[in-house]
């Protein structure tokens, strides 16, 4: 979908990204994750041609980048950010639909579509259709900003830490929010963090970078697989890399098939992470697990957790 | 009792002295020699003592706990005591115009002035004071110019006809409506190009900011220039112009006139408008400036859907005082021969006939006050404004 080879680009004497190659497949949630100065926003921003490359190529959907007039390149690319940048005068309907009115979609239409998005984002849209900005809470912007990004139906998602200046929960209950967004519509999602339980939780592939170079990449389960290399170890797990590791996986993945027994219970689709954190409430070593309908299916260790976090 | 009005009790106070000793009218054998004053108390007797009934009001007003009611009453009570003064004033000079020689001239005096400012600012103090329920944004102003309306009303009616300041414009009605079509004229004049310069000036120095600094050090250079001074800087360059190009003085771009005046007045004007139109641009958020670069939106775009109208109130109030600054400024024009109500005033001051001189003066301060009314209404009912 957007293949970057080669890519440099610098500021005054500070090279921002050096030689960058990277390639994000189509219906793929990439996650760009690195400390601040790492070149992850500028390679984002090279991807919609807000910055130009000093060198290298850029395609999007097999074309040049540079064949694109920027305006229409941009109108097919959904874009989010931490500020959210709503313009205050307008109403939150007029704000979601800035680019389909810019790409001449019909009104019928544009309503339609205002209404789906305010409700896939759970905003009741009699309450908030006709709401200005300066009205909405924090969290309530940013799900704005997440449905105009999406409005005009763009064909790849870029999100400029789009979670980082919102609360804990909110920030969970959006991520949770853009992962089923990402599984439903298959939209393709390039995101850049420096959040790195974000980037674990989300991420298709993650993309470590470092001075405005690929340090490494890979799904996150594979790049918290031993053997660490020490550097990933520093950026992925600091002091909870075992924790990390839970956290990726089902409890399905490790319940044992036995029978259930008295005493407290999980849903297997909940991660290991939360199951250890049930054990350590309920001061147990062991936990029932039963499936979305709620029937037992099996048992759960703590000894199978030593060895999953391992 | 307490005091619960002090800016009216002092309004009121301010007044008594002036009611008392200043003269309201000037009785003069001709247009010319000052003439005999008279204080208010001379003209009232018999039913005439009603006209100070919205004294009383406003004195109680002063203790009454204020309340929207009260405000009303004291607005009301200043277009009753605006319009009685100036009927009072119409009917003293009728009756005197009656007996004395037709050269005769009645002109109002300094309590007249003063009393009449006052009831207006207790009005405007009131206006103020309305809560905003009760007023729709951006009416105030028009509520303030309401106690106006009775005198207006009898100056239409020919009540005071007979005031000195009247017989002037009668003596001088064609050569006032000159005079206010060529004040008008000149402000457009200047407000044409200056918009038409202004607006690109202003943008253009927003997005490159380096040249902020000496563009706009040029534009207040020119406006710390006295105007009397630019007007003449200006004679002799244009006069070389039209002496070496007859067909420019044809034109008229000539020393003297109209094209001074209106280069003068578009340079003055430049200085506030692109100051607006920059600051107006500043306080458009970066982010959603950002944002809407990021969606697609081309320059145009960004400028009509983003820019304009996030910095139209801040433009509007700056269009505003440009425009008021113009209507002053434009007096002076009449120094180079470019007419306007400066020739009245300017006259007036020549032969030291106040009246004349009061005719050109008021007219420019009541086009201000619509002017400024206008603009902030105007402001106020812009469409998406923020609340």
């Amino acid at each position: 979908m957007i293949e970057l080879s080669e890519v440099s680009k610098t500021f005054g004497q500070q090279p921002a990204v050096e030689r960058l190659s990277l390639t994000v497949a189509r219906g793929e949630f990439l996650v760009l994750l690195g400390a601040s100065g790492s070149g992850k926003s500028t390679t984002l921003r090279l991807c919609n041609r807000l910055l130009e490359p000093d060198s290298g190529s850029i395609h999007f959907a097999g074309t040049d980048l540079r064949s694109f007039e920027p305006h229409v390149l941009r109108r097919r690319m959904g874009y989010a950010i931490q500020s959210v940048g709503l313009f205050p005068h307008w109403t939150v309907a007029q704000n979601i639909a800035t680019v389909p009115q810019l790409l001449r979609w019909s009104k019928a239409r544009i309503a339609a579509r205002v209404e789906e998005l305010l409700s896939l984002l759970h905003l009741d849209p009699a309450t908030f259709k006709d709401r200005y900005p300066h009205a909405l809470s924090g969290g309530q912007q940013q799900r704005v900003g997440v449905a105009r990004a999406l409005a005009a139906e763009p064909e790849v998602l870029l999100m400029d830490e789009p979670f980082g200046a919102l609360d804990p929960v909110t920030r969970q209950a959006l991520q949770e929010e853009i992962a089923r967004i990402h599984r439903v519509a298959g939209t393709t999602i390039l995101m850049v963090t420096h959040d790195v339980d974000e980037a674990l939780r989300l991420a298709d592939r993650l993309v470590l970078m470092q001075q405005g170079r690929v340090l490494q990449q890979g799904s996150p389960a594979a790049l918290l697989a031993p053997p660490l290399d020490t550097k990933v170890a520093q950026m992925l797990g600091g002091r909870e890399l075992g924790l990390r590791r839970l956290a990726l996986q089902t409890v399905a993945s490790r319940a044992r098939p036995e029978l259930a027994s008295p005493g407290p219970s999980i849903a297997a689709d909940a991660n290991l992470r939360e199951a250890l954190d049930l054990m350590l409430q309920q001061a147990c070593d062991h936990l029932n697990v039963h499936d979305a309908a709620g029937q037992p299916i099996g048992r759960l260790y703590l000894a199978d957790l030593a060895e999953a976090g391992a | 009792m307490t005091i619960r009005n002090r800016v009216l009790l002092c309004l009121m106070l301010l007044g008594l002295p002036a009611a008392l000793w200043l003269a309201f009218l000037a009785e003069a054998p001709n247009r010319l020699v000052s003439g005999q004053g008279q204080p208010l108390a001379h003209y009232l007797a018999g039913p005439r003592y009603l006209l100070l009934l919205p004294l009383i009001a406003w004195l109680a007003a002063v203790f009454a706990r204020p309340s929207p009611r009260w405000q009303l009453c004291i607005i009301a009570c200043s277009g009753a005591w605006l319009g009685g003064l100036t009927w009072l004033a119409g009917d003293a000079a009728r009756s005197i115009a009656q007996t004395a020689s037709p050269l005769a001239r009645t002109s109002l005096g300094g309590a007249f002035w003063l009393l009449c400012l006052l009831g207006w600012l207790a009005a405007g103090d009131a206006t103020a004071r309305l809560p905003s329920s009760w007023v729709r944004r951006g009416q105030r102003q028009l509520w303030a110019l309401l106690p106006l309306l009775p005198v207006l009303c009898l100056l239409a009616s020919g009540q005071l006809d007979e005031l000195s300041l009247l017989k002037e414009y009668h003596n001088r009605r064609e050569v006032f409506t000159d005079a206010l079509v060529a004040h008008l004229t000149l402000v457009l004049g200047a407000l044409l190009p200056t918009l038409a310069l202004g607006l690109p000036l202003g943008w253009s120095l927003y997005h490159r900011p380096l040249r902020q600094g000496p563009v706009l050090a040029v534009l207040n250079l020119v406006q710390t220039l006295p105007a009397i001074a630019l007007f003449g800087l200006l004679i002799g360059p244009l006069a070389a112009l039209a002496a070496a190009w007859p067909a420019l003085g044809e034109l008229g771009i000539q020393g003297v006139g109209a094209a001074p005046a209106l280069i003068a007045l578009t340079l003055y004007a430049l200085l506030p408008i692109t100051r607006s139109v920059l600051s107006g641009l500043v306080q458009v958020p970066a982010t959603a400036r950002e944002a809407a670069t990021a969606m697609g939106l081309n320059g145009w775009q960004l400028f009509r859907q983003l820019e304009l109208p996030l910095a139209l109130p801040v433009l509007l109030a700056g269009l505003r005082l440009t425009v008021i600054q113009l209507i002053g400024l434009a007096m002076l024009a009449a120094l180079v021969g470019a007419g306007g109500l400066g020739t009245l005033m300017f006259q007036g001051l020549a032969s030291s006939a106040l009246d004349l001189i009061l005719l050109g003066v008021l007219p420019a301060a009541a086009l201000t006050l619509l002017v400024d009314a206008g603009f902030k209404h105007w402001a106020a009912n812009l469409k998406g404004a923020l609340p």
